[in-house]
C-alpha cells in the first residue's frame, strides 16, 4: 500500500512495517465528559468519526447541545470557584506533572489512536505529537506554583472558565497547548475537539480519571460548529482560546466584541520558506519537505510558499523533485510512511479545488508518480512552479501537501514577497550568512521565524501570529499571559 | 448703572491689543492640513464660552492619516531603541516649554481650577518621560531566551504591531491623551489619534509640539472631529493593525463594542476600555500609576530559531 515512484516494484521496496492497533481499545460509542463523568448528549444526538485512511467508522460520538455546553460551563465554574482556583499552586502543579507522566506512560496508545482518527503517519504521532504534548504538560506544571515570578505582578489571577476550541490537525497536541497553561494558571476548562478527531481528547478524559483530577476542572464537549458556537457564546465563559481558520477566528472576534471575554486566536498562515543562493542545499531540501509535507501540509505554519533566489531556482526545483520522488505516501500506520491521509473529504475537496485553481491560473503542476490507496482520502505531494504572487495558490491557505514555488532576486524583494499577504504566522530563511539571517528575521512580519530549520516546536518557545494569523502566544512564559487577568490585553 | 455696564462691555470687546487667534487644523504626515471636507465645529470651554472652530475631520482625512502613518512606521520602528528614547524624551522637554499654554487649555476645556490643571499637566509631562525610558527596556522585560529541548538558539522579542489608532479619552484632554498615545510609540508603532471630541485643544497644541520635535512626520497623526464619524472607518481599515478604544467611552453616538466588532474583520488588536471604577461608561482615573501592559498591547512577539552546531 505504501509506494513511491522510485522504489515501487524494485528489489529494494520496503517491507510493510505496520504498527499494531491492538494497543488501543476503541469503544463503539463515546459520551461527553462533563463534571468527571461520561454522559450522552441531552438529545441523544451523535456523529461518527472515521479513519480517513480507510473510511472505516471508528466510533459514534455524542454531539453536545447548547444545554450540554451549559452543563459543562456550570461544572467548570463550580470547580474553579470551589476546588481549582483556591488550590495552592504546588498542588495544581502535581496534578499537571501526573498528567504529563501518564501521557508518557500511555504514549503508544495515544499515538496509535491519533493516527487512526487523524490519518497522520504513526512516525509523526509517535515522535512529535504525543511526546510534545506530554512535554507541554510537564513544562506548564512547573509554572503553577511560580506564577508570582512570571512577570505579571505579585499575585496574578486566573480569568475563571476557559472555553477552548481546537482543530483536527494536531488533536492531542493542541489539547495540550490549550489545557496545560489554562490549568497551571488556575482556570478550569471546557474544551471542544474537532468533529473529525475527537478520540484522543476522549482518551485523555480517561487519563484524567487515572490522574484523579477533581471533577469539572476539565470538561470535554464533542460536536461540530454549533457546539463550538454555543461554547464561545456562553455568557459565563471568561476566556476563549481558539485554533482554527481565519474565517472562524474573525467570527469569534466579532461575537465577543463588547463583552469582557478575552480571546487568543491562532489562525491561518501562508508561510514563506526563503532559500538564498548560499543556502546549505541538502538541509534546505529537507527543511522544505518537512515544511510543507509534515502532517500532509495540514499545518497552519506550513512553509507553503517556497521563495527561491532566481540563480539557484532551477537546480533546487530539480533536486526537490528528486526528493519528493522518495516520499512514501500511504498507510499511516506503516512506520515507514512519510505522507499519510488527508483528514476528511471536505478538506480533500478544498485542497483539490485550490490545486485545480493553480493549474487554471497558469502555474505548472507536478507530482511524483505515486500510487494512492483506493479507499480513504488522499492527495499526492504536489509542487507548482511558475507561480505568481497574484495566484490563489500563492495567497490562500491550502492546508494540504501543495507547495507553490516563486522566485526572487534580492533580499529586499524576498521580504516584500514574503510579507505581502494578510497572514503572518511563520517564515523560514535558508542561508549560511548569519548577518543576513538576523536582518531577514527582523524584516519578516511573522510570529515564528525558523532559520536553517523549519517546523520546530517546543513548550518553552512562544508560538503565534502577526496580522490575520491571530493574536496571543502559546508556549513559554508568554503562553501564561492570556490566561491571567494581569497578563491579558485583548 | 446702564452706563457702567456699557463701559465694561466696551472694555471687553475693544482691548488695548486684539489677540491673534489660531486656526486649528489637523496634523497628518507632519503637515497641518484643514479637513478636506472644509468643515469645522465649535469648541467651547467648560462654561460654554467659545474657544475655537476646530477642523471636523472626515473619513477621507482618516484614510489619508492611515497612509501617512503606514509610510512613517518602518522608519520609526527601525530607529534604535536608544534613539526612540531620546526623541521621545525631547518631546517631554518641549512640553515643559509649553507648560503655561497647556495649563490654560486644560483648565478651560476641563473646567479645572488652575492648581488642578497644573497637576494634570505635570503628570502628563512626567508620564511622557516615564514612557520614553521604556524604549530600550521593554524587550528585556517582555522578551525571553527560550531553553528549547534541542540544539537551537531560541529568542523571543516584542516588535511593534504597526499602525495603531488611538481613540483618545474624552474627558482627560492632556493626561489621558498622553497616557494613550505614547505607549504604542515606545516600541515603534505609528499612531493616528482621534482627539477628544469636546476637548480637542490640548491635542492640537500637542501636534504643534510634535511638529517641532524630532518625531518624524507621520509617526503621530492628530485628527479632530466626531468620534462617531472617525472611529468606524478607522476600526475597519485594512491597513490599521490595532486600536485603543479608550475614547469610545463617553463619546456621543459610539459604543465600544460596535467599534470592536468593526475591528474583527481585519483581526485587529483591540485594547478595550478598562472597566471604570464607577461603572462601564466611566473613564478610568488617568492619574493612576501606568503599567507596561499598555505598551505590550501594541506589540507582537517574534520567536526566532537557529540551529547550533560546529
Amino acid at each position: 500500500m505504501t509506494t513511491t515512484a522510485s522504489t515501487a516494484g524494485s528489489p529494494f521496496e520496503y517491507a510493510p512495517a505496520p504498527e499494531s492497533r491492538a494497543v488501543v481499545d476503541i469503544a463503539s460509542s463515546y459520551g461527553l465528559f462533563v463534571d468527571g463523568e461520561f454522559t450522552p448528549a441531552s438529545d441523544s444526538g451523535s456523529f461518527k468519526t472515521v479513519n480517513p485512511a480507510t473510511e472505516e467508522v471508528l466510533a459514534e460520538v455524542a454531539e453536545a447541545t447548547e444545554e450540554d455546553v451549559d452543563r459543562a460551563v456550570r461544572a467548570a465554574r463550580r470547580a474553579q470557584e470551589k476546588v481549582w482556583g483556591p488550590m495552592p499552586g504546588r498542588e495544581r502543579a502535581k496534578y499537571l506533572f501526573r498528567i504529563a507522566r501518564l501521557l508518557a506512560e500511555r504514549s503508544r496508545e495515544f499515538a496509535v489512536l491519533e493516527t487512526l482518527d487523524n490519518g497522520k503517519p504513526i512516525r509523526e504521532s509517535r515522535d512529535v505529537d504525543v511526546p510534545t504534548a506530554a512535554a507541554h504538560f510537564f513544562y506548564y506544571a512547573g509554572w503553577a506554583d511560580k506564577l508570582e515570578h512570571a512577570g505579571y505582578g505579585p499575585d496574578p489571577r486566573p480569568h475563571g472558565v476557559a472555553a477552548q476550541v481546537i482543530p483536527w490537525n494536531f488533536p492531542l497536541l493542541m489539547l495540550a497547548w490549550k489545557i496545560a497553561p489554562a490549568l497551571a494558571t488556575g482556570n478550569t476548562v471546557v474544551l471542544k475537539p474537532a468533529e473529525t478527531t475527537p478520540l484522543t481528547a476522549l482518551l485523555f478524559a480517561d487519563l484524567l480519571r487515572q490522574a484523579e483530577l477533581p471533577p469539572g476542572v476539565v470538561n470535554i464537549v464533542t460536536g461540530a460548529r454549533a457546539t463550538g458556537s454555543a461554547l464561545v457564546n456562553h455568557p459565563d465563559v471568561d476566556k476563549i482560546a481558539f485554533t482554527g481558520s481565519t474565517a472562524v477566528g474573525k467570527r469569534i472576534a466579532k461575537e465577543i466584541a463588547g463583552t469582557r471575554k478575552h480571546a487568543t486566536l491562532e489562525l491561518g498562515g501562508k508561510a514563506a520558506n526563503i532559500v538564498f543562493d548560499d543556502a546549505p542545499v541538502d538541509q534546505a531540501i529537507e527543511g522544505i519537505v518537512n515544511g510543507i509535507f509534515f502532517n500532509q501540509g495540514q499545518v497552519c505554519c506550513a512553509g507553503s510558499r517556497l521563495l527561491v533566489q532566481e540563480t539557484i531556482a532551477e537546480e533546487l526545483v530539480e533536486r526537490l523533485k528528486a526528493r519528493l520522488g522518495t516520499l512514501r505516501v500511504g498507510d499511516p500506520m506503516d512506520k515507514n510512511t512519510d505522507v499519510g491521509a488527508i483528514n476528511s473529504p471536505q478538506q480533500l475537496a478544498r485542497i483539490t479545488e485550490l490545486a485545480d485553481a493553480g493549474t487554471a491560473e497558469g502555474a505548472t503542476r507536478w507530482s511524483p508518480d505515486c500510487e494512492l490507496p483506493s479507499s480513504g482520502y488522499w492527495f499526492a505531494p504536489t509542487l507548482f512552479t511558475g507561480v505568481s504572487a497574484a495566484h490563489r495558490i500563492a495567497r490562500e491557505e491550502i492546508f494540504g501537501p501543495v507547495l507553490s514555488v516563486l522566485t526572487f532576486r534580492t533580499p529586499a524583494e524576498a521580504v516584500a514577497k514574503a510579507n505581502n499577504i494578510p497572514y503572518g504566522l511563520s517564515a523560514g530563511i535558508w542561508t549560511e550568512k548569519g548577518s543576513r539571517i538576523l536582518w531577514m528575521a527582523d524584516q519578516l512580519r511573522a510570529g515564528v521565524v525558523w532559520s536553517n530549520t523549519f517546523n520546530r516546536f517546543d513548550p518553552t518557545s512562544p508560538f503565534g501570529g502577526y496580522k490575520e494569523s491571530g493574536y496571543g502566544r502559546e508556549g513559554g512564559r508568554h503562553g501564561l499571559a492570556p490566561y491571567l487577568i494581569e497578563g491579558s490585553t485583548y | 448703572m446702564a452706563r457702567t455696564t456699557k463701559a465694561l462691555t466696551t472694555t471687553r470687546t475693544a482691548p488695548e491689543r486684539l489677540g491673534v487667534r489660531k486656526t486649528y487644523k489637523l496634523y497628518v504626515g507632519g503637515k497641518f492640513p484643514r479637513s478636506e471636507s472644509g468643515r469645522t465645529y465649535e469648541v467651547t470651554d467648560a462654561k460654554g464660552r467659545f474657544l475655537a472652530n476646530v477642523a471636523q475631520g472626515s473619513r477621507k482625512d482618516a484614510r489619508e492619516a492611515v497612509v501617512a502613518a503606514r509610510a512613517a512606521q518602518s522608519t520609526w520602528a527601525c530607529a534604535t531603541a536608544y534613539n526612540r528614547g531620546q526623541v521621545l524624551y525631547r518631546v517631554a522637554e518641549m512640553l515643559e516649554g509649553r507648560r503655561e499654554q497647556f495649563v490654560a487649555e486644560v483648565a478651560a476645556g476641563e473646567g479645572l481650577p488652575v492648581r488642578q490643571a497644573e497637576l494634570a499637566v505635570s503628570e502628563a509631562i512626567d508620564r511622557w518621560v516615564w514612557y520614553a525610558g521604556w524604549t530600550d527596556k521593554v524587550a528585556q522585560v517582555a522578551g525571553s531566551a527560550n531553553p528549547v529541548a534541542g540544539p537551537y538558539f531560541n529568542l523571543s522579542s516584542p516588535e511593534p504591531t504597526g499602525v495603531v489608532v488611538v481613540l483618545a479619552p474624552q474627558r482627560s484632554s492632556l493626561l489621558g491623551l498622553v497616557s494613550t498615545i505614547v505607549p504604542p510609540l515606545v516600541t515603534g508603532n505609528s499612531v493616528i489619534v482621534v482627539a477628544s471630541e469636546q476637548r480637542p485643544i490640548p491635542a492640537v497644541t500637542l501636534s504643534e509640539v510634535l511638529a517641532t520635535s524630532d518625531v518624524p512626520g507621520g509617526v503621530v497623526n492628530v485628527l479632530t472631529g466626531f468620534t462617531k464619524e472617525l472611529a468606524p472607518p478607522l476600526a475597519s481599515h485594512l491597513d490599521v493593525n490595532a486600536i485603543d478604544l479608550a475614547g469610545a467611552v463617553g463619546a456621543e453616538g459610539v459604543t465600544w463594542g460596535e467599534v470592536e466588532a468593526a475591528a474583527a474583520d481585519s483581526v485587529k488588536r483591540v485594547l478595550r476600555p478598562a472597566p471604570g471604577r464607577r461603572g462601564e461608561d466611566a473613564e478610568p482615573d488617568w492619574t493612576e500609576a501606568p503599567r507596561p501592559q499598555r505598551i505590550l498591547a501594541f506589540t507582537e512577539t517574534k520567536t526566532v530559531w537557529h540551529p547550533k552546531g560546529v
